[in-house]
């Protein structure tokens, strides 16, 4: 078992486990701080798959404004005291069979097509170069730039919408 | 001989090696453990600096305020630092009640561990560098977004609501900072072309501060608000909701939150010296990596010097007036400034290095008038009302003197 | 690529791990006297009312969102910033189309008094 398979048996582990309570547990605090663990959890396997730039933009975005965005709303509405409902419904047990009936099923035959070891292919170390290749993609005309200025687009409508939200419940009080 | 003198790191590295190959223990194993030799002696080397940096800042400030720093233990007081660690090491952990026990306990060590981190990726000289990472700003970014996660969880687990809205103050104000900083970086990896921190290094034949000065001003101030020092410091002033989010902190958990705060401080000033000063490049850096090592401490001891005195002189914002600091003027002007430069370098496409840092420095200067002329413009200073024309009331029995200019009878 | 990763994981370990060690060491190290009045939150030295909530403002709100729509479109230009040596002016344009709707953005929400710390 060589080391990055030690790594990534327990950044999944991790991952999952997190992901799982994140769910499940009651006070939503906690869920948060999980959430921000099993976000964690994504960086390290980005880093696993040479991905490092993702890996890192994965902790600045996720955990640096989205998890810190989650924290604040967490923190401020009342009901953040322990909710009196139970988390899980009662019969989680028929949801667990049917999805791991589905995931044996998806592992049979993935593995029983012959072409799919074919489909693997080297994964490009992620180096300046790559970075590089990244930013002439992007405003290439014939790459990314249009899906690029409507990704501005798209943010620039998603600050005025929550915004204009926001705003109204400051009106409201 | 002379190898060891001229670079000690990498010489006392291969001796080590050596060492360990000698014993008998595979490759993989001595790799780890040579990681985690310099791991810890990067990490504890960095905490006991902590100590002749908090002795040298309470020196200057108290030289800045006419009086002498801590002159009492040791020769210039230098024992001083040592003496408060140990009593706070002896201090008691009083717990609040009702504290979340994981995010109370936590924190301090996120805190003090998100600005160790930073040391990974620093190059101290041409060969001593931990990791030198392709991504290593974003990296250095991307860390302080941890440290601020732990203020979230010092704030809510303290189980106090003072302690809870000044960690909200404070993370407000870290995460505005953010914009311009990250922005103003944009520059150096622009100029250089590369995110790792050897690689803008390498790329700077003129420093970027004499390039960018506005940039490197703008990203200056934003790691003072970053680092939570005056005149940013509203989430730890005495006066206002006591110590912040760690008010219910003692012992060493409080103690780790104040190394961190100084430390802190240190690597903003090394990341500035990295980033803008050319970091460990000088005469004869190349050639003999100790003096590179040299040069960087000094430069860094400057920018640190700079932040100190800027902290004993000024008094702080309110948190309204840093919000609106940051959104209404310096994230624009950051914005305008990458706009510009990349225009105008682009379009002037000079190939000499100096002409286009002249080029780059007029677009500066032009930025830096056009934003200060329009803060003029739509600044109001605030009318207050004269108050020493009215005449305050005065005690029973104490001798009328009448002061002809002022008005005000004492 | 690897070896830098493994060492800033061995790093990140050891980061958390001394300080924790510090930490342990002082606890041992201090007395232990537990009291209720110690233990009590701390208000200036009144006795504290109410549940550890406070009121709702919706700034802290608005200003995380600000945050995190430029904190997405720092992503897209810094591999931006690395390519630029090799761009031609018409990329650079098209970038600066980007930065400048962002600022659109911002100046909507400026005009409309939302970045104002109430």
């Amino acid at each position: 078992m060589s080391g990055m398979q030690i790594v990534f048996l327990v950044a999944a582990a991790i991952t999952l486990v997190s992901a799982v309570l994140v769910v499940t547990l009651r006070r939503t605090m906690s869920s948060a701080l999980l959430l921000v663990l099993t976000l964690l959890g994504v960086s390290v396997l980005f880093v696993l798959l040479q991905a490092q730039f993702f890996a890192v933009v994965q902790v600045l975005i996720y955990i640096g404004a989205v998890a810190t965005l989650i924290l604040f709303v967490v923190m401020l509405t009342r009901s953040v005291m322990d909710t009196s409902e139970p988390q899980v419904h009662k019969n989680w047990w028929l949801a667990a069979l049917v999805s791991l009936v589905v995931f044996v099923a998806l592992v049979v035959t993935l593995s029983s097509w012959q072409a799919f070891p074919q489909v693997q292919r080297a994964i490009p170390a992620d180096s300046g170069e790559n970075l590089a290749a990244l930013g002439k993609a992007l405003v290439d005309p014939n790459g990314f730039a249009l899906p690029f200025e409507v990704a501005s687009i798209l943010l620039v409508a998603t600050m005025i919408g929550a915004v204009y939200i926001a705003s109204e419940r400051k009106g409201e009080e | 001989m002379q190898t060891f003198l001229s670079d000690p790191v990498t010489a006392i590295t291969i001796w080590l090696q050596t060492l360990l190959f000698s014993w008998g223990i595979p490759a993989v194993w001595v790799q780890l453990i040579m990681i985690i030799i310099g791991s810890l002696i990067v990490c504890a080397g960095a905490m006991f600096f902590v100590l002749f940096l908090i002795w040298y800042e309470r020196k200057v400030i108290g030289r800045v305020q006419d009086r002498f720093g801590p002159n009492r233990l040791g020769p210039f007081g230098i024992f001083q630092t040592i003496a408060d660690m140990l009593k706070i090491f002896t201090k008691e952990h009083i717990t609040p009640l009702g504290a979340d026990k994981i995010p109370y306990n936590l924190a301090p060590v996120l805190i003090m561990g998100a600005v160790l981190m930073m040391w990974a990726v620093i190059p101290l000289s041409k060969t001593t560098v931990g990791a030198d990472l392709d991504v290593g700003i974003l990296y250095l970014v991307a860390i302080g977004g941890l440290g601020e996660l732990g203020v979230i969880m010092a704030g809510w687990g303290s189980n106090n609501k003072y302690s809870m809205l000044a960690a909200f103050r404070a993370l407000a104000v870290l995460i505005s900072y953010e914009v311009p900083m990250v922005l103003t970086m944009l520059i150096p990896v622009m100029l250089s072309g590369s995110m790792s921190l050897n690689g803008i290094i390498a790329a700077q034949n003129v420093w970027y501060i004499a390039a960018a000065p506005l940039a490197a001003a703008i990203f200056f101030i934003s790691q003072i608000a970053e680092v939570g020092r005056a005149p940013f410091d509203v989430t730890e002033a005495e006066s206002e909701l006591v110590a912040g989010y760690n008010t219910e902190y003692s012992g060493l958990k409080f103690g780790m939150f104040y190394v961190a705060d100084f430390l802190h401080a240190f690597t903003a000033a090394l990341v500035f010296a990295v980033l803008f000063l050319g970091g460990w490049r000088g005469p004869g850096a190349e050639q003999i990596p100790i003096v590179g090592f040299f040069y960087l401490f000094l430069k860094t001891m400057l920018v640190h010097f700079v932040g100190v005195l800027i902290r004993a002189s000024v008094p702080r914002f309110r948190v309204d007036q840093m919000m609106a600091l940051n959104w209404k003027f310096f994230t624009p002007v950051s914005v305008m400034l990458v706009i510009l430069i990349s225009l105008v370098d682009k379009a002037a496409a000079l190939s000499q290095e100096i002409w286009r840092s002249l080029l780059i420095f007029a677009v500066n200067g032009v930025v830096f008038l056009v934003s200060f002329r329009l803060l003029d413009i739509f600044t109001t200073r605030k009318e207050r009302p004269s108050v020493v024309t009215r005449q305050l009331p005065v005690a029973v029995g104490a001798p009328q003197r009448r002061n002809p200019e002022s008005g005000v009878s004492s | 690529m690897l070896a830098d990763w493994t060492y800033i994981g061995i790093f990140i370990l050891v980061a958390l791990f001394v300080p924790a060690i510090a930490i342990t060491f002082a606890a041992i190290l201090s007395p232990r006297v537990p009291g209720t009045l110690k233990q009590s939150a701390y208000e200036c030295g009144m006795e504290s009312v109410g549940k550890s909530w406070i009121q709702y403002k919706s700034q802290y709100y608005i200003f995380a969102l600000v945050f995190l729509v430029f904190d997405v479109e720092i992503v897209f230009l810094y591999p931006f910033a690395i390519a630029y040596n090799q761009l031609t002016l018409f990329a650079v344009l098209e970038v600066i189309l980007f930065l400048l709707i962002l600022v659109a953005g911002l100046v909507y929400i400026w005009r409309k008094g939302e970045l104002e710390w109430a």
